[in-house]
């Protein structure tokens, strides 16, 4: 195979597409046929820079597992971080929102902002309600759908003498929102108070998502969101992705090269904790500048 | 056309399945081994279903309305020697006052082991701490509450006699020292519960900006109610059953006995009886020496008893079932500090 080749994908034709997508007939199949999904939405109008990291360290132990990486995340664009097993895609991840320090013996240098302001000298918990994150593997709370969601719009501290989630008609509409954000309502309008669990697997992460939009979070991050769902749970929340990234700045991993190219601005390819190679979606996988990424993105590694 | 298409399909083959393996094969000591297994589980039964047919024989026909009804009175004759409603009713106080302490104290004890347990050393020490409560007999913790209760400045909870000491002996007492003997019991449910919660349910609430203390109590401990519950249940087996402590400090008394006339607290004040001590006190090694009433009150715990072993069985096993989700909610599901 032609290491030059950018990657097999196929794209899907979205509503409100302006201009419907096939593969380009007699191509020789590997090639791109036409626009991604993040280009069949309408362009963001202002990109705005609201993450950064600047020269990060990341170590567990004595295991440095991510080494000197920089980048920016900006709200009007999706950044994929790409990479194989173990390159530190998923510590970076979980670093932004300062998730690593439940894992004890985690340390850090180097600095990451958000807004300019330095993470470690917010409060946490402020933090990560800015900074959301849906994680690889659906984890709803074993409550119902409805509380799933209102406990991430509980008050941390609710005034004194008010009951905690309390049913009241705001809390019923925000959770209402935040479900159709994430594109669930319509399948569980009817019963908001069935257990969590009993949805499907896809349903169980788009809850997530909603969980995850409820607060209202500046930046979210998702943690191979798709890699245990099939291919029509992928397709909806992939186009909730790109249709998310005017209002919330998207950072996702994923092991899915395919899924990186239709919903990517941004890619990072990592390897081996350190940052390869970073810049637009069209450049990483059309014209790589290195070798480790064209192997990559080939698929001739990884 | 449709039975056309049926009649086309593949016939499927007769389910031929393999013999059971039998133990003919097996060496001789496996095979010896494998019967003293049976012999032994046989055994277990016999003894159980024993236990159960005798009291139910013994206790049944001994058993009257009347006894639920009457408060034990001293006499000679048995007929008049009245029923055990003051034993029933101070195994309830007991048991209650036992587990409104230990329960809450267990489940905050476990959440702080399992969720937190820092400083390490603090956690070790507590953890081998409770070990060696749950192994402690309960007459030791007897004696030692004895000593404790009886000081002078812990008056309150017992009497005091007109030369000023204090007997040590009262509901109060008995209930605190149950608590202590039904703590293991409800951490050790509570903890292997907590353990058992993937840590993706704690890092998805982290991730959305709550606290450790929103988490345990907005996620962990409702997640765990049927674990919480079955410690408790295990933990109101242990006060029921426990005869030590309520002879030496509930004073194992005929009747209950109030200290003054104030209602509720003159009773916890007061000194009592439960049916375990209503039992040793009635059979033939007791002083009441009336073996029928003892038999009869017998049968009454072990029913009590059997009904809680049930509970925790519905309440651990089978929680796929509607029936016991509903029961299992609506004996925690009200609690407020769960929601």
């Amino acid at each position: 195979m032609d290491p030059m080749m950018p990657p097999p994908v196929r794209r899907i034709a979205l509503d409100r597409e302006p201009h419907v997508a096939a593969p380009r007939p007699g191509g020789n199949g590997a090639a791109p046929a036409a626009a991604p999904l993040r280009a069949s939405k309408p362009a963001v109008t202002q990109v705005r820079e609201r993450m950064s990291a600047e020269s990060l360290w990341l170590a567990y132990g004595d295991n440095w597992v991510v080494r000197d990486v920089s980048l920016s995340v900006r709200q009007g664009e999706v950044l994929a971080l790409i990479g194989a097993s173990g390159s530190g895609k998923t510590t970076l991840l979980r670093s932004l929102n300062r998730l690593t320090e439940i894992t004890a013996g985690a340390a850090r240098s180097g600095r990451i902002t958000l807004d300019g302001q330095e993470i470690y000298e917010m409060e946490v918990n402020d933090l990560r309600r800015r900074v959301s994150m849906v994680f690889q593997q659906p984890n709803p709370f074993p409550m119902s759908i409805f509380d799933n969601v209102a406990y991430a719009l509980a008050e941390q501290r609710p005034p004194r003498g008010r009951r905690r989630r309390r049913r009241t008609p705001e809390l019923e509409l925000a959770v209402v929102d935040a479900l159709r954000r994430a594109g669930l309502h319509e399948e569980v309008a009817d019963d908001l108070d069935r257990p969590a669990l009993k949805l499907s697997g896809g349903q169980q992460q788009r809850l997530c998502i909603a969980r995850a939009l409820a607060a209202g979070p500046e930046v979210l991050l998702l943690d191979e969101p798709c890699s245990a769902l099939d291919p029509i749970s992928t397709a909806t929340i992939e186009s909730l992705i790109v249709g998310l990234r005017e209002s919330v700045a998207i950072v996702i991993v994923t092991h899915n090269l395919q899924q990186a190219f239709r919903v990517a601005d941004h890619v990072a390819f990592m390897h081996l904790g350190e940052l390869v190679e970073y810049g637009p979606s069209a450049q990483v996988f059309d014209r790589p500048t290195k070798q480790r990424t064209r192997d990559y993105v080939s698929g001739a590694f990884g | 056309m449709a039975t056309a298409e049926l009649a086309s399909r593949p016939t499927p083959p007769a389910i031929v399945r393999p013999p059971r393996d039998g133990t003919a094969s097996w060496p001789r000591l496996d095979r010896v081994g494998y019967y003293l297994c049976w012999a032994t589980g046989i055994g277990l039964c016999v003894i159980a279903a024993a236990i159960v047919l005798f009291m139910l024989v013994k206790g049944i026909s001994y058993l009257r309305p009347s006894l639920f009804l009457e408060s034990p009175a001293p006499s000679q004759h048995q007929a008049q020697a009245g029923g055990f409603l003051d034993p029933i009713v101070g195994t309830f106080i007991v048991t209650a006052l036992g587990i409104l302490m230990a329960a809450p104290a267990g489940v905050a004890l476990a959440a702080w082991l399992s969720e937190y347990g820092r400083p390490t050393w603090l956690a070790r020490a507590v953890e081998s701490a409770i070990e060696m409560i749950a192994g402690v007999p309960s007459i030791v913790l007897a004696i030692f509450g004895l000593i404790i209760f009886s000081q002078g400045f812990l008056g309150f909870l017992s009497q005091r006699a007109s030369d000023g000491t204090v007997t040590g002996q009262s509901f109060l007492v008995a209930g605190t020292v149950m608590a202590v003997l039904a703590l293991p019991l409800i951490v050790g449910a509570t903890r292997a519960a907590l353990d058992q919660l993937p840590g993706r349910l704690r890092e998805a609430s982290y991730a959305l900006g709550k606290t450790r203390v929103t988490t345990i109590r907005s996620v962990l401990l409702p997640a765990i109610r049927p674990g919480i519950a079955s410690g408790i249940v295990l933990g109101i087996g242990r006060i029921i059953g426990d005869t030590a402590i309520i002879v030496i400090l509930l004073g194992g008394t005929l009747k209950n006995e109030p200290v003054d006339s104030v209602p509720l607290l003159g009773t916890l004040r007061g000194t009592g009886s439960t049916l375990t001590s209503y039992i040793y006190g009635n059979s033939p090694a007791g002083e009441g020496n009336a073996p029928q009433k003892a038999y009869a009150a017998a049968f009454v715990l072990l029913m009590i008893v059997l009904l809680l072993n049930a509970l925790v069985t519905l309440l651990t096993s089978g929680r796929e079932r509607p029936a016991t989700r509903k029961l299992a909610s609506m004996l925690t599901g009200r609690m407020p500090w769960i929601r």
